[in-house]
């Protein structure tokens, strides 16, 4: 099976971007490190409670027709 | 990212703060000041907390009871690798809608386990992983891996993945395994993903997935309904016939914003559209909200909005009517709204001293569907077709015990 079409693009997008951008000046992080103390609050976690998560996503994929694009790696069910 | 050994530190507990300590060999007296002299100094990424989970978890709705243990475990080795665990096991009890109209209430266990390694590598993390689930009518084993890259200061962390599941599909009859029938499918997934620091408050993640499915991708039990005089019900069944491609493309969004107050805001957004003309729309909104040292509460909200596969129809007009004929409600158009709300609580166990921290979770989520175009066929009427559209109502449950070692 070869890469979807629909891949293709978005792949080539993004390989484009990061090369672009490697091209450039180094950035200056405008956040600085010693500024990200909200960001590193445990209440900001995008994943606080994994277990929990990777459950409820199995439940929102076994009940819903949409799938993917959830950031995590799930497996095969015969849920539906 | 290094936002997770921050978080680590943020806990303000001194025995992370000593593990931070003792990888770093840098003390870290104040959760703030921690944060800042980590990400100042630490060059490369981080891997994930050593932690172990044990969950319970219960969904009851539509006739159906779901329920079973899942236990995750996380270990680093030599601060260069992760190894996680997972065992999952949902024991189900049946007697949905599809199987009262069309065949006998049933009892289905279905165990997965999952092994994943991280590698860390300067700023790259590389991640490989499988996945095997087992019922007595469905085998997938999954393969997966990707990597991940912390780029611009650590602003910014762009990811890729791939997946490739294999399915052994059979069919029970009677409780018992036919053995005339064994089909197989095959799925592959590409992910991509970004995630991106955008103020002192505010971080977002944007995530596109294809996935594409080849092989028999229906349910050997489901049935489509079709217009059928002959028989007193007005109706009759037939085998549903799906195609055996399906290729999907997910684009979501996230931002997560952190409010002056200590309290978290996060929303979500996900478009959907795959081959089979499924379009869908999910939005989430979630708060978090800490009470004093050891209490975290949160609450959310979801909607999910899908319109019908082009081969779905709650009563097809004759039998054979189509190539593809589909009545999984899951691809009818519907709506589903979910609240949640969840708290957690921190505590210490004085018996066990190489427990950093431990918590306990408790999370309520009731889901509620209504089905635009799926009707209700327990009801009698002198019409096929003019059945109230189904809903369903379901309670979710899960409460779990956390440990940080």
């Amino acid at each position: 099976m070869s890469l979807p079409r629909a891949l293709v693009r978005p792949l080539l997008a993004a390989t484009m971007l990061v090369i672009a951008l490697s091209a450039c000046a180094p950035i200056e992080p405008w956040v600085k490190p010693y500024e990200r103390e909200n960001l590193a609050d445990p209440i900001m976690a995008f994943d606080r409670y994994p277990v929990s998560s990777a459950y409820l996503d199995h439940v929102y994929e076994a009940r819903e027709g949409a799938r993917g694009a959830t950031g995590s790696a799930g497996g095969g069910c015969g849920c539906n | 990212m290094q936002l997770m050994a921050r978080r680590a530190a943020h806990d303000g507990s001194r025995t992370a703060a000593a593990r931070q300590r003792g990888a770093r060999g840098l003390p870290c007296w104040l959760p703030a000041a921690c944060g800042s002299l980590l990400a100042a100094t630490a060059a490369a990424g981080v891997l994930p907390e050593d932690r172990a989970d044990v969950l319970y978890h219960r969904y009851d709705g539509g006739g159906v009871v779901i329920d079973g243990p899942s236990i995750l475990v996380r270990k680093k080795f030599a601060d260069k690798v992760s190894i996680a665990a997972n065992y999952y096991v949902d024991m189900v009890s049946s007697a949905s809608i599809d199987v009262v109209s069309t065949a006998s209430p049933y009892r289905e266990e279905r165990t997965q386990y999952s092994l994943t390694a991280d590698y860390l590598r300067g700023k790259s993390t590389y991640s490989i992983g499988y996945i095997n689930s087992s019922e007595s009518d469905y085998d997938a084993k999954t393969w997966y891996a990707g990597v991940s890259q912390d780029l611009f200061g650590d602003l910014t962390t762009i990811s890729f993945s791939f997946k490739k599941g294999d399915n052994d599909i059979f069919r029970n009859i009677g409780g018992t395994k036919d053995p005339g029938f064994a089909r197989g499918s095959e799925v592959r997934s590409y992910a991509v993903g970004i995630t991106q620091v955008l103020t002192r408050s505010m971080i977002g993640a944007f995530n596109f997935e294809v996935i594409s499915d080849e092989g028999y991708l229906n349910s050997p039990y489901r049935s489509v309904r079709y217009f059928d005089p002959a028989d007193p019900k007005g109706y009759s069944y037939q085998a549903e016939i799906y195609p055996s491609t399906r290729t999907s493309n997910a684009a979501s969004l996230k931002l997560s914003y952190f409010l002056p107050y200590r309290a978290a805001l996060d929303g979500w957004y996900r478009y959907y559209s795959d081959s089979w003309g499924v379009v869908a729309h999910t939005a989430e909104l979630g708060y978090t909200h800490p009470l004093r040292e050891r209490w975290i509460f949160s609450g959310s909200v979801r909607y999910y909005q899908q319109d019908a596969a082009d081969f779905y129809a709650d009563l097809f007009p004759r039998r054979d009517y189509a190539n593809f004929l589909a009545r999984d409600k899951e691809l009818s158009t519907f709506t589903a709204v979910t609240f949640g709300v969840g708290a957690s609580y921190d505590f210490r166990i004085a018996r066990l001293p190489w427990v950093d921290k431990a918590q306990v979770n408790l999370r309520y989520d009731f889901m509620t569907i209504d089905y635009d175009d799926f009707r209700d066929v327990r009801e009698t009427v002198t019409v096929p077709g003019t059945e109230r559209p189904y809903s369903l109502d379901a309670n979710i449950y899960q409460v779990f015990l956390s440990i940080w070692f």
